[in-house]
């Protein structure tokens, strides 16, 4: 079976690039992107041309961490046999109800109070109609007249100029969070002109994240995203993985001259991960401003990422522009939430969501933990970005604080220099480091009362690490002290044993 | 949407009045409010709107969203008579009420816990598909536009 994913001309169709990787907007090597902290717009370069103010919108969907989807008790799992986690709802067979998970919910407001949105006490559920074979329904149950959450704030850091030292505090604004159903999946097999569809997918919960215009590079629109993630995986209301579908991210980029109204848009999709949303952004934007400096124009399309070429390619052109025909959802009465003032007396604690409530049991977000972490133990701001950009490896630093005497200015050296710089290189993630709290905690506090060298203990945790020169070097040792009498093959047997305890 | 307000009326017990339309009809787009010169008392039961005839494009339009065929004049006919009918409901006099959100809007949306409760049946959902492949459903390739053919004119485009 001859099958492809994510194509299909309604939505997804692509044309092959006609550029040659390397040639185009902008040759390999060169900084693509002029924007940065110091206010977004681009010169034109030393012909003196008016200076471009690219302006970049994410759409964002998130899908909800759950047990059972948005409307139905099917399971929601990432890969299973197809179609064994369908309802008869999701498969829109006659007669059957949408009924709301209360969990989703929840998600939502967790997700809308942290990005410090106003929490709509009252919302509503709508159809978007569209015809596609992944959609059964022929409409997608969302909220766009009166979502969940408006009005909300990200914030989040950018190094200026690549130096770490020097980081800059930015804001997106996010115009509204609404809940609304994930549909099926089409893989397509055009060898047997077929689309083949798994409804696993369809009936997911998804929230989805609108933010402003606000930003003006790949490298804005990244540093967002990955925070946006930090903040979802924190709250638990979504896993974010980007690389299985749960966090897809959708750039709108523009052009225009300062002083003149927005450009015409193109809506980017396809892409799959941070780096290439980075990648992605930047090129359309150079793609437009080359375009428009050679006397063309825009035309208000949806573009497709090609990560393997490195440029957007256009997606074949709907006919003309969708018209959903939203109309209320009949099935669904508003969406009522509560806080402590306007809590009901007597009605069942189950049916009852309440915002006070949700809000006290809010996490510490991210951008709290670091500060935390930079008043408690007298690291560096960036020291606390790289800290949290790991996943587990905050609780592993303050481990080894907690069991050495060295001082935790000196452990996050040792933290971010030597172990991470080891888990990288080896593509391990902090749970699966060889190396535990308690090791090099014992290793740290050998170094400080100057038992070993730190040139020894780096060797040390190179060993434990498994760097199989070291060990070589090692058995090498022993074979000078022995005088070539023992047996390496013994040695390097003993060695291990003893450097697994 | 506007029209639900009828509801209110019906709910209460009460007649909606029969006052003049204070919205000639239009063609009604939703959330469109035609504006008109303020008519005459009506001198029936149900003085309806004059009636208006829709255009070719929207017809067209309708039939590429929808995915219907007017196929004939009879067709046709039958749309303008709906639309003709739901006209009926400008008679109301909603100036200051609120718009209805559904007929449900005072129940309450139950909220279900997140517990896995159904699924698993694949066999089931296949036998209603006339194709299948390894338990996919099978569907035509793509979206494919609505073509235009050359010499063969669509009814809506031989009555023009």
């Amino acid at each position: 079976m001859v099958a492809r994913g994510c194509g299909g001309v309604w939505r997804r169709l692509r044309q092959r690039c006609a550029v040659r990787p390397g040639s185009g907007p902008f040759p390999r090597g060169e900084r693509a992107v002029a924007c940065n902290a110091r206010g977004g717009m681009m010169s034109a370069g030393k012909s003196g041309l008016t200076p471009w103010i690219p302006v970049v919108g994410l759409e964002i969907h998130a899908q909800i961490s759950s047990n059972s989807k948005l409307f139905s008790g099917s399971q929601v799992q990432f890969a299973a046999p197809p179609n064994s986690l369908v309802s008869f709802f999701d498969a829109s067979l006659p007669g059957t109800l949408p009924v709301l998970n209360r969990r989703c919910v929840e998600a939502a407001v967790m997700t809308g109070l942290a990005l410090n949105c106003h929490i709509n006490k009252k919302s509503l559920f709508d159809r978007k109609h569209y015809f596609y074979a992944d959609l059964p329904a022929g409409y997608q149950i969302t909220q766009q007249r009166v979502p969940i959450a408006v009005n909300g704030s990200l914030s989040y850091s950018l190094c200026i100029d690549n130096k770490m030292s020097q980081m800059v505090t930015k804001t997106v604004r996010i115009k509204q969070i609404q809940l609304e159903q994930d549909s099926g999946k089409s893989l397509h097999d055009d060898a047997r002109s077929q689309t083949l569809v798994d409804l696993n997918r369809a009936g997911v919960g998804l929230m989805e994240l609108v933010m402003e215009p606000d930003m003006c590079c790949g490298e804005e629109a990244a540093a967002a995203v990955r925070e946006l993630q930090l903040i979802l995986q924190t709250l638990g209301s979504s896993q974010a993985v980007m690389a299985e579908g749960q966090l897809r991210v959708d750039a709108n980029v523009s052009v225009h001259h300062p002083g003149e109204p927005y450009g015409v848009r193109t809506e980017v999709k396809n892409i799959n991960s941070i780096r290439f949303l980075a990648k992605a952004v930047d090129y359309e934007i150079q793609r437009q401003i080359e375009e428009l400096g050679n006397g063309g124009t825009i035309s208000n399309e949806t573009r497709a990422f090609d990560s393997k070429l490195g440029c957007t390619v256009p997606m074949r052109d709907k006919e003309g522009k969708q018209d959903y025909r939203f109309m209320p959802e009949p099935n669904l009465p508003p969406l009522i939430l509560y806080d402590a003032k306007s809590l009901p007396a007597n009605m069942n604690h189950q049916q009852v969501i309440n915002i006070d409530w949700i809000r006290e049991r809010l996490p510490d977000l991210p951008s709290v933990k670091r500060e935390k972490l930079v008043e408690q133990y007298g690291i560096l701001p960036e020291h606390s970005f790289t800290l949290l950009n790991e996943d587990g490896l905050p609780e592993f630093f303050e481990n080894v604080v907690k069991q050495t005497q060295m001082k935790p200015k000196k452990v996050i050296g040792w933290i971010l220099n030597d172990l991470l710089s080891y888990l990288k290189q080896h593509s391990l993630t902090v749970k699966e480091s060889p190396v535990s709290s308690f090791l090099l905690a014992d290793l740290l506090n050998l170094l400080e009362k100057k038992e070993i060298s730190s040139t020894a203990a780096k060797q040390v945790m190179a060993i434990k690490a498994g760097n199989q020169k070291v060990l070589n070097k090692l058995i090498g040792l022993v074979q000078k002290k022995t005088q070539g009498r023992s047996n390496p093959v013994l040695v390097k047997q003993l060695l291990e044993k003893k450097l697994s305890e | 949407m506007r029209v639900l307000s009828l509801g209110r009326w019906l709910r209460a017990g009460r007649v909606p009045p029969r006052e003049p339309a204070s919205r000639p009809s239009g063609h009604r787009h939703s959330g469109h409010r035609p504006q008109g010169p303020p008519q005459e008392l009506p001198q029936g039961p149900s003085q309806v709107p004059p009636q208006q005839k829709v255009s070719v494009e929207v017809l067209e339009h309708l039939e590429h969203l929808a995915l219907v065929d007017f196929r004939d004049s009879e067709g046709v006919e039958r749309l303008q008579k709906a639309i003709q009918f739901a006209d009926q409901l400008h008679e109301v006099n909603t100036d200051g009420v609120e718009p209805m959100d559904s007929v449900l809007e005072d129940r309450c949306l139950y909220l279900r816990e997140d517990d896995v409760t159904e699924g698993n049946c694949t066999k089931e959902l296949l036998e209603n598909a006339r194709e299948t492949v390894e338990e996919y459903f099978v569907a035509p390739p793509g979206n494919i536009p609505l073509v235009k053919l050359e010499g063969q004119k669509t009814f809506l485009q031989g009555s023009k």
